[in-house]
């Protein structure tokens, strides 16, 4: 049974160090804008494989391996907390 | 930090018959990389493919379910560190296939492909010799979809990973490419007993 | 700003059985920053042996309470949950990541009214949330539906009751999807619908914001219903629960 983005927040988490689930995502195949909380999520215990929901393309992966983590993102916009320096 | 009193599903075996850091499983858990395609019968068809993409070799359902059969009960080891013993299987051995087509591996390795998009690489040497099956049948039934029915691969003595559901079809390569669990991260060959999980291991 | 997120020890305090099959654990998690109603944490379970588990569970407990608490239903097959309801007990020790999930939270000052849609155990990150509107005193509109299979499998239901009788904004209805026993007066008795949906929570001109938790089956199903009564799918927050009772 699937789950969602929800579930991976802790690895995104790890990797990104951020909460990732709020970001936006835009599927490379369809074009639908979701929250990475929304995806639907596959992979168990060999990594973390983020699918659109509408198509279930590929949106994001993370695996975590011997030499470090393996990061795939197609689609992902995401805005981090430090962000461009605004007019001061 | 241990957690006391917990003591999970798995348990250490004989280290002669389960490979290092496995622990063994009555269950059979379900892992997948999408959600679970549904082809139907009457469109399924599974196929050799040359290197340059042309095809070898077709067949569809019916023809494939009559060729010659073989029954293999093995030993299954995940990546994941679950085992589970002595699993049946039935379905045409990859020697089968090819002589069936009549054709001799056209290069040393081949990409297993999958519905869903689903690929694995392997070398045909650890096909060959009654290695590996494509397999229908598990324990006297049909293989269930969740567990990758209508077929999958079977090559046991590799990371069950490999071992690639739903497939459909062989595609000859000249070199080792890797496929969607060996491009993040995963071991190219993935022999249990060398504990080949992670690329570099 | 960004940190990395650290497994910490917490102890367990209490352990209470809600309904037959769930069970409430109580926690005390020194250093423990804060949360949100609606996040979760993962615990990891090792033994002695090495063998890891690892799932995650919602807070029921709202930010403003002292400790965190969790819910968790006993699966007969489940290696993790027939642990933390059979051996778990006071005093023991558990690692746990947390707080985790920024997507699935609510917090008072993003108003309402809330629609929560909930099948058995999902109902956990919505108590953090109606916790939490209870300790800000907040009178947010919010419609809870709770589907269960039988009456007993009703969590928390004597504190919801309570919530219920304030008259407050707070509205509160059950479904009661396997029991073929008579149910009281206002228990829905069959699976979630449109009717159900269009009867017990705001209309989509109300523009509520909207979360369903629960079984995957429960989430999507339900999540289509409320599309296709017309709430606007950006509108509609979901999470889906393992069989474990938690995300994972």
């Amino acid at each position: 049974m699937n789950l969602d983005g929800n579930a991976a927040a802790g690895v995104l988490r790890e990797v990104f160090t951020e909460e990732m689930t709020t970001s936006e995502c835009r599927c490379e195949s369809c074009h639908r804008l979701s929250a990475l909380g929304q995806l639907l999520m596959y992979g168990g215990a060999m990594g973390v494989v983020l699918r659109c929901p509408s198509c279930t393309a590929i949106v994001l992966r993370v695996t975590s391996a011997r030499r470090g983590w393996f990061v795939e993102m197609r689609g992902v916009i995401h805005v981090t907390q430090a962000g461009p320096v605004a007019d001061s | 930090m241990i957690t006391r009193g917990f003591k999970g599903r798995g348990e250490r075996a004989d280290p002669s018959r389960v490979p290092p850091g496995q622990y063994v499983t009555s269950d059979f858990p379900v892992l997948s990389a999408g959600p679970t395609p549904h082809t139907p019968l009457e469109q399924w068809s599974f196929t050799i493919r040359d290197t340059d993409g042309s095809d070898l070799a077709s067949w569809k359902w019916k023809e494939f379910v009559a060729l010659p059969q073989t029954e293999l009960t093995v030993d299954i080891h995940c990546v994941t560190k679950w085992s589970k013993l002595d699993t049946r299987w039935k379905g045409v051995t990859f020697d089968a296939l090819m002589e069936q087509a009549g054709i001799e591996p056209p290069a040393s390795y081949l990409m297993a492909f999958s519905d869903g998009g689903y690929t694995t690489n392997l070398p045909v040497d650890d096909l060959t010799d009654g290695q590996a099956l494509v397999a229908w049948e598990y324990d006297g039934s049909a293989l269930e979809a969740e567990h990758g029915g209508p077929a999958r691969l079977l090559v046991p003595h590799l990371y069950f990973w490999k071992s690639a559901k739903w497939v459909r079809g062989l595609s000859f390569m000249e070199e080792d490419e890797p496929g969607f669990w060996e491009t993040h991260g995963y071991h190219l060959r993935g022999d249990p007993w060398k504990e080949e999980r992670y690329s570099g291991d | 700003m960004a940190s990395s997120i650290p497994w910490r020890t917490g102890e367990v305090k209490e352990v209470v059985w809600e309904t037959p099959r769930v069970k409430s654990i109580m926690l005390a998690v020194p250093g423990w920053p804060g949360h949100l109603a609606g996040q979760h944490v993962d615990l990891r379970l090792t033994a002695e042996n090495g063998y890891q588990a690892q799932r995650s569970y919602s807070l029921a407990t709202p930010p403003e309470q002292q400790g965190i608490a969790l819910a968790v239903e006993r699966l007969r097959d489940g290696e993790v949950s027939t642990f933390l309801t059979d051996e778990l007990r006071p005093g023991d020790q558990l690692e746990l990541r947390g707080p985790l999930g920024g997507y699935f939270t609510w917090e008072v000052k993003q108003g309402g009214p809330l629609a929560l849609v909930s099948g058995g155990s999902g109902v956990v990150p919505f108590m953090a949330m109606i916790r939490h509107r209870a300790a800000r005193a907040s009178d947010v509109p919010v419609d809870l539906l709770c589907s269960w299979r039988t009456l007993e499998d009703i969590i928390f239901r004597d504190e919801l009751a309570r919530l219920a009788e304030r008259t407050d904004g707070f509205r509160l209805s059950h479904a009661i999807t396997r029991s073929a026993s008579p149910l009281p007066p206002g228990v829905y008795g069959r699976r979630i619908d449109r009717a159900m949906l269009l009867e017990s929570l705001p209309r989509p001109e109300a523009k509520p914001l909207v979360y369903v938790c629960g079984p995957t089956p429960m989430v999507e199903s339900v999540a289509n219903l409320l599309v296709s009564v017309g709430h606007p799918p950006e509108r509609v927050k979901t999470e889906r629960f393992g069989a474990t009772g938690g995300a994972s």
